[in-house]
């Protein structure tokens, strides 16, 4: 049944449906709101997980850490400042391959202190070993949760999972959305697995063991390994999405009138929809372009990436963060993609909406503009910036 | 490297080490700078060393305090500050007898 609801419900939705056994989450703008729906929950007795109101975000990832090492199943969420003191404990996780899937409100790192989108937040998790995902809508961010949960706790890859919405464009705004009913979206899911529970006493392990140089490279590489699986179970996991919902989504990214495109747009998150309704106008005026929305970003689907862009002849990258004293970490993953294929694009690197600087079909369709003229060159160009 | 190591494919998930506690192969005492020497005649069984030792390396048996594991002591000098009666002192570790 269609729903209109904001992409914070949306997520609660999805949460609630999972039931995770623990949710250990703090508070922080934009991301509150599905803490508080999920508290509600929680007190109506809706759901019977454990609702740990933590003191901090690094204390809500290392109680989420010690729940799933628990052999529970676990969620948390978070957005920002809130993320850049998890951090720590994210990487942990991840080293500890547990499959905690957490909703990143995305929202621009301090100083100066903002409240408002861009990506600066994920970038931050970028290398920490979690899979991430980037919605475009409060559809795809209640989808993605389901999906995201199942992926990351198949055995091949278990690791975290983090699936990004655009902090109010997404969060905060209704929007209408199609929730599976709840018997399916159970069923898809599935129930959880643990591996080597800690509470298991019959079997004790030790977890979070000290490793010295003699093996604590082949560990990290044994986690890479479940990074490597997750295309592969990112695309089956798709495919069994389609078979419940009434969509289906196909691909580590969306093209949007990219096959015959001669210019074309890589970008994450919410700026999509924007760049669709340029698209569209620039197409109607017979102009060839289209868009690439990245939906898995780390695992980066390069070889994916290479083979939609190859035919293009001009790509316009679009991070919404700054890497201080780099290219944007997008750009730079769109040219290793590139970098081995005999015809590729020209590529330039456009920074945008920093802050929850407003991004109009003006400015991607200047985008499309000044990407005719642009030489590619490793300088940055920005959107809507007074200079 | 010895033939013994592991490769990266055989190590378990996340580093999770099977069969519980690892400290009876490990023996981690051997970075210890200062040595922990019980005075049996001084001792009154309170068993605070034991209470706030933070590495388990008081030894007692039936609930009396019979020694220090140096096998995992640190030498951090917790047990000697606590004790009310200098029933342990600390002396530099050069100076402990080997083994023991
Ligand atoms: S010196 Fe420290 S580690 Fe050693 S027995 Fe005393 S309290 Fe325990
Ligand atoms: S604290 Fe001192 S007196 Fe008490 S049991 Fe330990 S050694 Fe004996």
């Amino acid at each position: 049944m269609r729903k209109v609801m904001t992409g914070h419900k949306a997520v609660a939705e999805a949460m609630r449906q999972i039931e995770p056994d623990v949710v250990a989450v703090y508070p922080i703008t934009p991301q509150s709101e599905i803490a508080e729906y999920y508290a509600e929950y929680v007190h109506d007795g809706i759901v019977h997980t454990e609702l740990v109101p933590v003191e901090s975000e690094h204390s809500a990832m290392s109680a989420c850490i010690g729940a799933a090492a628990a052999g529970g199943r676990v969620m948390t969420a978070t957005s920002s400042q809130g993320l850049a003191l998890m951090v720590e404990m994210v990487y942990i996780a991840a080293g500890l391959r547990l499959p905690i899937v957490m909703a990143l409100a995305n929202r621009a790192l301090s100083a100066p202190i903002n409240i408002h989108c861009d990506h600066s937040d994920a970038y931050l998790t970028r290398d920490a070993g979690a899979f991430m995902i980037f919605a475009e809508s409060a559809q795809e961010a209640y989808d993605y949760t389901l999906i995201a949960q199942k992926i990351a706790e198949h055995p091949k890859v278990r690791l975290p999972g983090i699936v990004n919405l655009d902090g109010f464009t997404l969060t905060h705004t209704a929007d209408v959305v199609e929730p599976l009913e709840d018997e399916a979206a159970k069923k898809f899911v599935g129930d959880y697995q643990p591996f080597s529970p800690m509470l298991d006493v019959d079997r004790p392990s030790t977890w979070g063991a000290f490793a010295m140089p003699d093996y604590y490279f082949e560990l990290k590489r044994a986690q890479q390994a479940g990074m490597e699986e997750v295309p592969a179970v990112f695309l089956h996991t798709q495919e069994a999405f389609a078979k419940v919902a009434a969509r289906g989504y196909r691909g580590f990214f969306e093209g949007y009138r990219l096959k015959d495109a001669e210019r074309a747009l890589v970008l994450m998150g919410s700026t999509a929809g924007t760049a669709k309704v340029a698209v569209d106008e620039l197409r109607a005026r017979g102009e060839k372009v289209g868009l690439l929305k990245i939906w898995l970003w780390r695992p980066f689907p390069y070889r994916e990436v290479a083979q939609a862009l190859a035919h293009v002849n001009k790509v316009a990258v679009m991070d919404r963060a700054l890497s201080f004293g780099a290219m944007g970490a997008l750009y730079n993953d769109v040219c290793a993609a590139l970098v081995h294929e005999k015809n590729k694009p020209a590529l330039v690197n456009y920074i945008y909406g920093l802050g929850g600087r407003d991004v109009s079909t003006d400015h991607i369709l200047h985008v499309f503009q000044d990407l005719k003229e642009a030489q590619p060159a490793h300088t940055l160009r920005f959107v809507g910036l007074r200079e | 490297m010895p033939a013994e190591l592991k490769t990266w494919k055989e190590l378990p998930l996340g580093g999770v080490v099977p069969g519980g506690t690892t400290p009876e192969i490990n023996k981690t005492g051997s970075w210890r700078a200062e040595r922990p020497i019980w005075h049996e005649d001084k001792c009154i069984q309170c068993l605070q060393c034991w209470l706030h030792c933070p590495d388990d390396s008081i030894l007692t048996k039936q609930q009396k305090m019979v020694g220090i594991d140096y096998d995992h002591c640190k030498g951090c000098g917790v047990c000697a500050a606590i004790c009310p009666k200098d029933a342990i002192t600390m002396i530099p570790e050069r100076e402990g007898q080997c083994g023991k």
